[in-house]
């Protein structure tokens, strides 16, 4: 493989191979005639490898709900969406909007019954990697900010094998104002560890995706889980005022580019 | 309407149009996720034998989705063509299949009779033909569109250059158009999906499109695939638009899902019609469509995925729009399991699409989690170049990093041209070989010190 011990030149180089460090697209790959250098055309299939080898990965569950009660200092729910296994899943997305029926009769004669603010949903969706990574840094940070805004926040639930949606029929269980669901989005060639975010105003099962707001790719190299709480504090605090969500809230908050240069310059995030 | 088939000692009765419809339609997840599918092979057969046998004129009596609920219906019924459809007026679906496929039909024919078709019955004929019979058909029309290029016609295959970035960073999208340039992509638009919606974000995406386009007086348009009521509020504040971009299905209710309805399309089409910044046409209305999109928002009326997609289709012809494409396989497998499924339906959507009289490209792609690779992308790939499509995504190293997809790379654009001998748009062409970018065989030329694009790149590092 190694292509530069060779004798004869076979990758016609492209010159402007000082911009890969601007992007972490795949730039500037060099060619043979119209093609993929072999040792690009191998990387991309590890890297596809990888990524599905993450749709297929399972949470670590009981550890996850622990990290969850110590930085929230409130009890968690672990529920489960109506999805048996991996396969149903990806073909029953239907399944994965909806809690099991054990799961959503825990939550109902569990729910402490007073109205929240906000109802944390969170679920592995098509990547624990993503989960794993990058919720306990986020909740970290998260947490300190509902308080400071004096925000209440229901126990949060860690819903198995859920989509976004499942966070409607949790938000109403649990009589909360918004719900908001932390979900492993599906797995990227260059990012299988990417975190969603979805908010959704006044939750009940039904409500379709023009009612959401959105926060994606939430990542150390993405979105930094400071800027991503940022802008989600921005979203709350938008949609208590207006009493909506999705299109018409807009986001018209100013880029905080400290936020944003955390990530991409390297800096720890707290742990 | 009831419609029957009997095979040997069984008769498959079909309770509606839409019912048959949705059996007759080749076998995708997606379908079965509804729960509408033939319940068997035979059954299928059975359908598309009685589909064959229906008239074109039932589809003018019968509603897939109710014309009184449903915006979309509305508008394509009362678009359609009575004197256009009289030449085909007494063909069944069969008959229409083969009259598609006669050389006698030619791509002016098809022009003629094309508002005359409804997509519903453009949907049916569909599902009788074989991956080859789409092909063949598709390639018969040209659909030629114009803004600051002239994308679709025949030997050309534009390209969209796609340089997203997930946290919209200037830089390093500036470096991936730049690269998609020197590739000799970017005639369809440059077009970026923003990470953010956000109104400020959306602007400095914008001027940087703009300022690039102008710099290199690049014969193309650029485009944020934002929302529209974002371009529209984007145009009213003075921003350098050039496209304006909306995501649309086939039926009213999935719209909402997204957001617009027609009148906000409209709204939105009349904002783009003031700014008048086309130099050679103006065509300058974006689509992007998929099949699956109404049933994943629970929109669907029961309609299989393929006739609704059709429908979109016949809601875009209403704005006469630069581009259309349809992102076959972002949806993921619930919808289109595998890459059989995805190269079925980029085809039909390809032949759908171009039969209504649009200019389709097709986001050529796939997601992680469906049974796809890149052997299934270089099929459809192939397949479409042949077919006459208009336009394919280029995207650095066929991995998008904000959408987190797989879609064509900038080197499979150089492969389908080299492969099949088309060509960029005429006046991209001129400027590729007047800026030394390709040589007299239309490959890559090899760059001069001084030459004007590598300088420009080479100013992102100051």
């Amino acid at each position: 493989m190694d292509q530069k011990n060779n004798k004869t030149q076979t990758i016609i180089p492209n010159p402007w191979d000082s911009l890969k460090r601007f992007t972490g697209a795949r730039i500037a790959l060099g060619r043979c005639g119209a093609s993929l250098p072999t040792d690009k055309l191998l990387e991309f299939r590890l890297a596809h490898a990888r990524a599905k080898d993450a749709v297929y990965a399972a949470p670590d569950c009981e550890r996850l709900k622990a990290d969850i009660e110590r930085i929230s200092g409130n009890s968690a729910f672990l529920l489960e969406s109506r999805a048996q296994d991996r396969a149903e899943y990806l073909k029953r997305p239907d399944l994965g909007r909806r809690l099991s029926e054990e799961s959503a009769a825990l939550l109902a004669s569990r729910a402490p019954g007073q109205v929240y603010d906000i109802a944390p949903v969170i679920s592995e969706g098509l990547s624990a990697i993503a989960i794993e990574r990058n919720l306990r840094p986020f909740l970290e940070l998260l947490y300190p900010e509902l308080r400071r805004a004096g925000l209440s926040a229901a126990p949060a639930c860690l819903v198995r094998q859920g989509r976004v949606a499942v966070a409607d029929e949790v938000g109403s269980l649990l009589g909360a104002r918004i719900a908001v669901i932390l979900i492993g989005e599906r797995p990227g060639l260059s990012s299988p560890d990417s975190m969603g975010i979805y908010l959704t105003f006044n939750p009940h099962p039904g409500i379709t995706d023009e009612r959401r707001n959105c926060i994606s790719n939430v990542r150390p190299e993405g979105m930094p889980c400071g800027a991503a709480v940022s802008k989600l504090m921005y979203l709350i605090r938008g949609s208590l005022r207006l009493g909506l969500s999705g299109v018409a809230l807009k986001d018209e908050q100013e880029p905080d580019d400290a936020l944003l240069e955390e990530g991409r310059g390297g800096m720890e995030l707290p742990s | 309407m009831t419609y029957r088939k009997t095979i040997g000692a069984r008769t498959y009765v079909f309770t509606s149009l839409k019912d048959l419809l949705a059996k007759a339609s080749p076998e995708r997840s997606g379908d079965l996720l509804a729960g509408i599918a033939a319940e068997s092979a035979e059954e299928r057969a059975a359908a598309q034998m009685a589909l064959a046998d229906a008239y074109l004129s039932d589809f003018l009596k019968e509603d897939i989705v109710p014309y009184d609920e449903d915006e979309v219906t509305r508008l394509i019924c009362d678009g359609h063509s009575g004197e256009a459809f009289d030449e085909i007026s007494s063909l069944t679906v069969g008959a229409f299949r083969n009259w598609l496929l006669l050389d006698e039909t030619t791509g002016d024919t098809l022009k003629r009779v094309s508002p005359g078709i409804l997509p519903e019955m453009a949907a049916a004929v569909s599902k009788l033909m074989r991956n080859q019979d789409l092909i063949r058909a598709a390639a018969k029309i040209r659909n030629v569109t114009a803004f600051r290029n002239t994308i679709g016609l025949p030997g050309r295959l534009s390209v969209r250059l796609q340089p997203n970035d997930p946290v919209d960073d200037p830089k390093s999208i500036a470096a991936q158009i730049m690269d998609g340039l020197f590739y000799g992509c970017g005639d369809a638009v440059i077009g970026i999906n923003p990470a953010s919606d956000n109104y400020g974000s959306v602007t400095e995406l914008l001027r940087l499109l703009d300022g690039i386009i102008t710099r290199f007086a690049i014969p193309t348009q650029g485009c944020v695939l934002t929302h529209i009521t974002t371009t529209i509020k984007a145009i009213e504040m003075g921003a350098p638009v050039d496209l304006v971009f909306q995501s649309i299905g086939g039926t009213q209710k999935v719209n909402e899902s997204f957001g617009v309805s027609a009148a906000v399309l409209r709204e939105g089409f009349e904002a783009g019609a003031s700014l008048k910044r086309g130099s050679v046409g103006s065509n300058f209305m974006y689509f992007e469509t998929g099949q699956g999109s109404a049933l994943s928002a629970g929109a669907h009326h029961n309609a299989d995925q393929q006739t609704l997609e059709a429908r979109a289709y016949g809601l875009a012809r209403a704005f006469s729009p630069l581009l259309v494409n349809t992102v076959v396989g972002f949806i993921g497998p619930e919808y289109l399991y595998d890459g059989k499924q995805i190269v079925r339906a980029g085809l039909e959507d390809h032949f759908c699409g171009k039969l209504l009289g649009l200019p389709m490209g097709v986001d050529i792609c796939y997601t992680n989690h469906a049974e796809a690779d890149q052997d299934d992308m270089d099929t459809l790939l192939t397949l479409l170049a042949v077919a006459g499509c208009n336009f394919i995504m280029g995207v650095p190293g066929a991995d998008d990093i904000m959408l987190n997809y797989q879609s064509t790379s900038f080197h499979d654009a150089l492969y389908a041209r080299g492969a099949l001998g088309l060509r960029p748009a005429p006046e991209f062409e001129d400027w590729l070989r007047r800026m030394g970018l390709f040589d007299e065989r239309l490959i890559p030329a090899e760059l001069r010190p001084g030459n004007r694009l590598l300088e420009g790149a080479e100013a992102i590092n100051d």
